[in-house]
């Protein structure tokens, strides 16, 4: 019962791949649905329920699915989605850090403080803000390592005390405002790719996953492995080149892609290569469902608790600074209230296990677009945050009962 | 893939020409020579034990040990887990370790995997002292264990088990090449797994120790650690383990297996090592000492004045006594505060 997780593998990242390499379309849809079968769900149940909240939304409010509110939405979510890519690191290590919300507010302040107060250069002052949430994050692994202290009860402290700091930083004025000419507040606010650029990096996204898919198979198929067929590989980059163009197209007929979003895509493409496709990504995979293994098969499990407490104060620190430059200012709310949980909800949501070893960097995308879906939506309806809490409570709870099912037939179909 | 000749491929010779395994030693009885006595413990009337330095004879020197320990000791607190523990592996050799419980088989294993470091001994690898600091240490000079609770993670496949912490090209990894040599080595142990794809938790018991004893080759190690590895299996998964043994003796490698089952003790180890009470306890040719009298060993049956005096007065010198009583480990608490 120790291995017991909260999601399903988050089956399109590749994590655990659960068959051999299907051939051809059909095989790619039998293998799915045999895996759905066994409880090996996937992003499905994430996508469905993406699904069943915008078209409900979008009966109760026509404005939820028009080019506005989407363009609005996609750069709403990307500072806590930033601070949920680095929770999925922590969970995936078997950790947890609840001091994110704090330490983006910490670093938020920093950064204002030193922009605006002491005059520095803005992205000295945002480099001074994430070094010292790289020494934090360092420090917690620390006490982790050296003392055993839980990762909960650590950065629970981390989380009063930085909320201290954060207040101790802004002073009595409680809020600093950034100018709104800094090049900071406009990333956050007014910048969005250029149409011809955007639909540019829309088909070099699809010749890449078609250039990459291709070499891959044709490297399989000369070591006389299964591979993935032509017409699959041709099939998927034409679905992802037109869904993306889709997208790209509708949020144009209104401001478009911000240069935001943009960056929250590449972290998340990042991280899932370094997840899926490194040495370092299958250490956390191994510290995370069975430290003793990694331990003994020669990994430093130390510095792979280590990487994750840094990145993930890191990247809470990037999502602070960006909720500030989003808001063009630093007050005693920000990363307060609902932040810290919501990025945590979010990388459960998107299906990453709170035990360890199972989920992606996908995760933090798909449950932060759940999680704020659910708050633009209602905010919409003129519903004051506490519906927004309530209904997001009970997405979680929807969540997490919908994995025990799956683990369940997982469990009986062997793939645990 | 550091020595895929020489070093491994002379003691197969060596092996090919000692006593098949399960004959009784064909020359007389070796020689106290120096490394018999070290090996022997104790000056007793001349030993069944099947030591290295006959079995070089033909090769003319007297090559030491692959592996050998000396005085290795380890406490945990005021517990002497082992005081004073001498062991020697060679190439192609099976060596059994046995032992009640608590007798410091695991402990022992440890200290060799890297995982407790000794207090105090120590370890000659390929005639170097050595010392196994890390689980990496050990992997690195050619020690692979796999441990009774085999280490593997559920959460990742096949494949990635058996490469964890050694992946090709690390920022960039070889899957291809990692699966084709998966397939490759579970084929020449003639493993049945359904799919190399498919997650350790939907996995048999013998498939995972399969995989487990699979991992431990991937590094090419010299000396392989098996602890219990047959302890969960079925009868006939138990003879494909037993099978994989034989398999990595003819190969080359020097194999120590824990077990607690006098069978498979007998089926496939060239010696057995007696360890109680934290001690050696004498080492036996499995081939020529019967199941009972390795069970007196570890019970310590044969360890009071009694039985000592009648098997001497029998003639009967199937049993190595050790050199001091055991269940003196007291004198050893003086090691405990590290």
């Amino acid at each position: 019962m120790s291995d017991v997780d909260v999601r399903p593998p988050a089956a399109a990242t590749g994590t655990a791949g659960a068959a051999d390499e299907p051939s051809g379309v059909r095989g790619a849809f039998s293998a799915l649905t045999a895996r759905m079968r066994g409880g090996d769900l996937g992003v499905a149940p994430v996508v469905a329920g993406l699904i069943v909240i915008w078209t409900v939304m979008q009966i109760l409010n026509p404005v939820f699915l028009s080019s506005d509110n989407l363009s609005n939405l996609t750069m709403e979510m990307v500072p806590v989605g930033v601070i949920s890519l680095g929770v999925v690191f922590m969970l995936l290590v078997g950790q947890i850090d609840l001091s994110v919300g704090s330490l983006s507010g910490v670093s938020a302040a920093v950064t204002a403080v030193l922009f605006v107060d002491q005059g520095f250069n803005p992205w000295l002052a945002v480099l001074a803000a994430v070094a010292l949430a790289c020494l934090i994050g360092w420090v917690y692994a620390q006490v982790f390592n050296r003392f055993g202290v839980p990762s909960f009860v650590i950065t629970l402290a981390g989380l009063l005390g930085f909320l201290g700091l954060q207040l101790h930083v802004l002073g009595a004025k409680g809020a600093i405002n950034l100018p709104f000419d800094s090049k900071l507040v406009t990333f956050a606010q007014l910048d969005f790719v250029p149409p011809w650029l955007a639909y540019t990096l829309v088909v070099i996204a699809a010749a890449a996953l078609y250039g990459t898919g291709q070499a891959r198979a044709s490297a399989r198929r000369k070591a006389g492995l299964t591979a993935t067929s032509q017409r699959m590989l041709v099939l998927r980059s034409v679905a992802v080149l037109a869904g993306l163009a889709l997208a790209v197209w509708y949020l144009n007929r209104d401001r478009g892609v911000g240069w935001m979003f943009v960056f929250f895509l590449a972290l998340v493409l990042v991280a899932n290569y370094v997840l899926t496709r490194t040495k370092y990504g299958k250490a956390v995979y191994a510290v995370g469902g069975n430290v003793e293994a990694a331990r003994r098969a020669g990994i430093n499990v130390r510095t792979i608790y280590t990487s994750a407490f840094v990145i993930c104060t890191t990247l809470a620190a990037i999502g602070g600074i960006l909720a500030a430059a989003r808001l063009a200012a630093a007050n005693q709310s920000t990363g307060a209230g609902d932040v810290n949980l919501n990025a945590i909800a979010a990388a459960v949501i998107g299906g990453t296990s709170l035990f360890g070893g199972r989920g992606g960097a996908w995760a933090s995308l798909l449950g932060i677009l759940v999680i704020q879906s659910i708050s633009n939506g209602l905010t919409l309806l003129n519903l004051d945050s506490s519906y927004r809490f309530m209904v997001t409570g009970v997405v979680l709870m929807l969540a997490v009962a919908l994995d025990s099912v799956a683990r369940r037939s997982r469990a009986s179909a062997g793939r645990a | 893939m550091a020595n895929p000749g020489g070093v491994l491929l002379v003691p197969i010779h060596e092996e090919d020409a000692a006593p098949p395994h399960g004959s009784p030693p064909s020359g007389p009885p070796p020689l106290p020579t120096k490394a018999s006595r070290r090996f022997v413990m104790s000056s007793s009337p001349p030993s069944p034990t099947r030591s290295v330095a006959a079995d070089a004879g033909t090769s003319g020197g007297t090559p030491a040990p692959l592996l050998s320990l000396r005085g290795i000791s380890k406490s945990f607190g005021a517990v002497a887990a082992l005081s004073g523990v001498d062991l020697d592996v060679s190439a192609g050799e099976v060596v059994a370790l046995v032992g009640d419980n608590g007798a410091g088989k695991s402990t022992l294993v440890k200290t060799l995997s890297g995982v407790h470091p000794p207090d105090s001994g120590t370890i000659t690898f390929e005639s170097r002292e050595v010392s196994v600091t890390s689980p990496a240490a050990a992997q690195q000079l050619g020690i692979a264990t796999v441990f009774q609770d085999l280490a593997l993670c559920e959460n990742l496949n096949v494949i990635e088990n058996l490469f964890l912490g050694r992946e090709l090209r690390g920022l960039r990894l070889d899957d291809v090449t990692m699966e084709v040599r998966s397939r490759e080595l579970l084929k020449q142990l003639s493993a049945k797994i359904p799919s190399v794809r498919v997650p350790i938790a939907g996995l048999s018991g013998g498939q995972r120790q399969t995989v487990a004893i699979a991992r431990s080759l991937l590094g090419d190690p010299k000396v392989i650690i098996l602890d219990e590895p047959t302890a969960a299996l079925g009868v006939a998964q138990t003879a494909e383990v037993l099978n994989l043994i034989e398999r990595l003796r003819e190969r080359g490698h020097g194999v120590i297996m824990i077990s607690h089952n006098m069978a498979d003790v007998k089926a496939v180890a060239d010696t057995v090592a007696v360890l109680r009470l934290g001690r050696n306890n004498g080492v036996f040719d499995a081939a020529t000492t019967s199941a009972e009298e390795l069970v007196a060993a570890i019970t310590g049956a044969t360890d009071n004045e009694v039985t000592r005096r009648a098997l001497r007065s029998a003639g009967a010198a199937a049993v190595k006594t050790p050199a001091q009583p055991a269940g003196t480990t007291a004198d050893k608490e003086g090691d405990a505060d590290e």
